[in-house]
C-alpha cells in the first residue's frame, strides 16, 4: 500500500535532469489502473485518469527529481571535483555516502576552508581512484551523484531517507491514482521533472495540459524541533494546504476547496505559510494565462538533507483529502 | 560578414539596432523567409530539402555596455552597466557615448589622491563617472541626454598564435557562425534566431523561443574561460585552443542528455576539436528556450572567451571554427526520427 509505493520510490536514482528510472518505477505501478500515460521532451510522465463529462480538469503535480552534486572536474589525485545540483547545502555533504548512476559509490567531503565560509569550491568526492586515469574509468564530467538510499524507521508512524522531497509526493499521486474509481472531474497527474532547478517540468507541462485548476503535491518544512519553530507546522498533525510560499500564494478558492475537503474527510490538517521556499504550484499558476492553483504538503523535518523525516499519518490524511477534493464541483 | 566588422558594431541589450541592420543585410541572401519579431529578434528561416526535421541555431545580438542616467554639476556623466560589468575592468577604459559617439574615459579618484584605506576598498559604479571633457552638467547632457548607451571603444585585433581580442566576442562569434550556417543547405529545416536582451534576461529568446517550431535548439556562445594566473586548475571552466566547450549544464538549463550525447559522438566522430565546460556556471538563452511552451531539448556550445565582459575579451581563433564545424555537423547529419 502507501508504505511499499513509498519504498518503491524512495530507492529509484533520480537527480534533476535525469528522472528516467523514477517514471519508468512510477509507469509500472500504475500500469492498468489509468486511461493514458505518456512523457513529453523534458521527461514529464503525464498520467490521465478521465473523469465525467461536465466535470473540470485539475492537473497534479509532484516531482520526481531530487537535489545531487555534478562533477565538473577530476584532480590528477582522482578526487572529484562538484557543484549543487538544486539546492545542496554544504552542511549536507560533510562525509557523506553518495551515489552515482551506474553504481559506483563515493564519501562527499568538505576541506579545511581556512576561515572562508565553505562552499562547493571546498567540496570534493573520493570515489576510492588512486588516480586520474583510474577516476575516469568510473565516473565521466557531468555525472551525478545523490545521497545514498537509506529508509530508516522512526518511532511508531515515522520514516527517514533521503529522497522524501518529493518521493512522498509521488507516492501519494500513485496511490491516490491506484485506488481511485470514477472521480467527478478528469484528473491529470504530473510527475515532474527538473522542480528542484526551478520548477522547469511543471512550467512545460502545464502549458500542454492547460487544466482548469492546478494542485501541486510537495514537502513543506518543519516548526517542531528545538530551534525551528517556522514554518508553524508539526508531523503527525496532518497535511498542511498552503496559503503561501516564494513562488505562489495559492488562489483562495482552491486553497479553500483543499480546507474544505479535509473538514468533510473529518481527518487532521494544517494551514502552512511558508516564508522561503516554492513549488511547482508556482509555474503552474502563471501558465499561460494563468490558472487556479494550490499546494497540499506534507511536513518534512530536515528538508535537503539525507535523513528527510516524515509521519505517515499525515501522508494517509493527504490521501484522504485528495479523495475527496477530486469529486469537487468546481 | 567578418567576425571583426561583427565585434565593432555597438549594440548592447535594448540598442541592437546596428547589429541586428547589418545581420539583416547579411542573412537576407542566404534564407527563404527572414522577419523581425516583436522583440527585434531576427529569424532566419532556410527550407531544407526533405524536412522532417527542424533546428533552431540562435545567438544573442547584444552585447554588455552602459547607459547614462545624469550628469555631476561638473559635467562628468553619472553611468550604470547595461548586464554584467565587474566595476575594475572599466576604470580607464576609453568609451564612446550616445548618438554622435563622443569619446570619452570612465574615471576614478586618481590614486595619489586616495587615503590608504580608499585603496583598499573595492571600486563600485557610485564611485566612477565618464568624462567627455564637457565643463558643465548641461554641456554633458547636451550631448549625452540620459539614456544614452555608452561603448568600450575598442577595435578588433588578431594576434599572437590565433588569437583575437575585442570587445562582444560574446556573443559576436555565436553571430558570426549563425550567418556561415546559412550559407549552407541542409535536409532539415533550419531557423537562424540572432535574439535581443540576452544580457539583461534572456528576454529576446523567450519571445523567439514562443514563435518557434523547431525540435532542436543549439544555442551557440561565448562562455568564461579562467585558464590564467592563479586559478586553480579544477575552476578554470574551460581552455581556449581545445575545442568548442558543450555544457552538460548551467543555472539556467540542464542539456538534454540524448542530445549532449549525440553532439560528444558527434565531435569524437568529425575529429572536431571539443571539449566538456567543466562547470555549471551562467546562464543563456537555452534556460529561455527550453522552457518555453511544451518545452524543448537544447544543448549549448561555447567558445571559450578570456576576460570576458570587458574591452578586451580574448578568444583562440581554431575554437570559433570548432563551434561552426560542430554545429554544421549536427545540422548535415540530422535526419527525420
Amino acid at each position: 500500500m502507501m508504505l511499499d509505493t513509498l519504498k518503491t520510490l524512495l530507492s529509484v536514482y533520480g537527480p534533476t535532469g535525469q528522472e528516467t528510472q523514477v517514471a519508468e518505477a512510477v509507469k509500472r505501478l500504475l500500469e492498468g489502473h489509468v486511461d493514458g500515460m505518456r512523457t513529453d521532451v523534458m521527461g514529464n510522465l503525464i498520467v490521465e485518469k478521465r473523469g465525467e463529462k461536465g466535470g473540470k480538469t485539475i492537473l497534479f503535480s509532484a516531482h520526481m527529481d531530487h537535489i545531487g552534486l555534478v562533477v565538473t572536474d577530476i584532480e590528477d589525485t582522482g578526487y572529484l571535483r562538484v557543484t549543487n545540483v538544486g539546492g545542496v547545502g554544504v552542511d549536507s555533504m560533510r562525509c557523506r555516502h553518495v551515489v552515482f548512476a551506474n553504481g559506483v559509490h563515493g564519501v562527499a567531503v568538505c576541506q579545511p576552508t581556512k576561515g572562508e565560509t565553505a562552499g562547493m569550491q571546498h567540496l570534493f568526492v573520493d570515489i576510492g581512484a588512486g588516480d586520474r586515469a583510474e577516476a575516469e574509468k568510473l565516473v565521466k564530467l557531468g555525472d551525478v551523484c545523490v545521497f545514498a538510499p537509506d529508509l530508516i524507521p522512526l518511532g511508531q508512524h515515522r520514516y527517514a531517507s533521503p529522497a522524501m522531497d518529493d518521493r512522498c509526493a509521488c507516492a501519494l499521486l500513485a496511490e491516490l491514482l491506484m485506488q481511485l474509481s470514477a472521480p467527478r472531474n478528469t484528473v491529470v497527474a504530473v510527475f515532474s521533472v527538473q522542480e528542484e532547478v526551478g520548477l522547469r517540468g511543471a512550467a512545460a507541462a502545464a502549458y500542454q495540459v492547460a487544466p482548469d485548476l492546478g494542485v501541486a503535491l510537495d514537502v513543506t518544512a518543519w516548526g517542531d524541533t528545538p530551534e525551528v519553530k517556522l514554518p508553524a507546522v508539526k508531523l503527525g498533525e496532518g497535511a498542511a494546504v498552503k496559503f503561501m510560499d516564494r513562488s505562489m500564494i495559492a488562489t483562495p478558492c482552491v486553497r479553500d476547496a483543499l480546507i474544505a475537503a479535509a473538514e468533510k474527510a473529518n481527518v487532521p490538517y494544517q494551514r502552512e505559510i511558508l516564508p522561503f521556499g516554492g513549488t511547482d504550484g508556482g509555474a503552474i499558476q502563471h501558465s499561460r494565462g494563468g490558472v487556479p492553483t494550490g499546494t497540499l504538503s506534507i511536513p518534512c523535518r530536515y528538508v535537503h538533507s539525507a535523513c528527510e523525516t516524515i509521519d505517515m499519518r499525515d501522508m494517509d490524511s493527504a490521501l484522504a483529502i485528495l479523495k475527496v477534493f477530486v469529486n469537487g464541483e468546481y | 560578414m567578418e567576425l571583426k566588422t561583427l565585434c565593432e558594431l555597438n549594440g548592447a541589450s535594448g540598442q541592437e539596432g546596428a547589429v541586428r541592420k547589418a545581420i539583416l543585410e547579411a542573412a537576407r541572401p542566404l534564407c527563404d523567409d527572414i522577419r523581425i519579431d516583436r522583440m527585434g529578434n531576427v529569424i532566419a528561416f532556410k527550407k531544407g530539402r526533405t524536412g522532417g526535421r527542424h533546428l533552431l541555431f540562435s545567438a544573442h545580438m547584444d552585447e554588455v555596455g552602459f547607459i547614462i542616467l545624469d550628469a555631476t554639476e561638473e559635467g562628468l556623466l553619472v553611468f550604470r552597466p547595461v548586464g554584467g560589468i565587474d566595476p575594475r575592468v572599466t576604470v580607464s577604459k576609453y568609451v564612446v557615448v550616445g548618438e554622435k559617439k563622443w569619446k570619452g574615459v570612465i574615471g576614478a579618484l586618481a590614486i595619489h589622491l586616495q587615503s590608504a584605506e580608499d585603496r583598499k576598498r573595492v571600486l563600485d559604479y557610485d564611485g566612477l563617472y565618464i568624462d567627455i571633457g564637457a565643463k558643465t552638467r548641461d554641456e554633458a547632457l547636451a550631448d549625452c541626454p540620459p539614456g544614452s548607451y555608452a561603448y568600450f571603444d575598442s577595435c578588433y585585433q588578431e594576434f599572437g598564435d590565433g588569437c583575437a581580442v575585442s570587445k562582444a566576442l560574446d556573443d559576436r562569434v555565436g553571430c558570426y557562425n549563425l550567418l556561415r550556417l546559412l550559407e549552407n543547405t541542409y535536409d532539415a529545416d533550419v531557423t537562424c534566431a540572432f535574439v535581443t536582451q540576452e544580457e539583461v534576461g534572456l528576454r529576446g529568446a523567450a519571445g523567439a523561443a514562443f514563435a518557434a517550431q523547431a525540435d532542436t535548439v543549439l544555442v551557440l556562445e561565448g562562455t568564461t574561460a579562467g585558464d590564467m594566473g592563479d586559478v586553480e586548475k579544477v575552476r578554470r571552466v574551460c581552455e581556449p585552443g581545445k575545442g568548442v566547450a558543450i555544457s552538460f549544464m548551467d543555472h539556467a538549463s540542464i542539456a538534454h542528455r540524448g542530445l549532449y550525447g549525440e553532439l560528444m559522438a558527434l565531435a569524437q566522430k568529425r575529429g572536431i576539436a571539443h571539449q566538456v565546460k567543466r562547470g555549471a556556471t551562467g546562464g543563456n538563452d537555452a534556460g529561455a528556450y527550453q522552457r518555453s511552451k511544451q518545452g524543448v531539448r537544447t544543448c549549448v556550445l561555447s567558445v571559450p572567451c578570456r576576460y570576458i565582459h570587458g574591452p578586451s575579451s580574448v578568444v583562440k581563433l581554431s575554437d570559433v571554427e570548432a563551434q561552426y564545424d560542430l554545429a554544421r555537423a549536427y545540422a548535415e547529419e540530422a535526419k527525420a526520427e
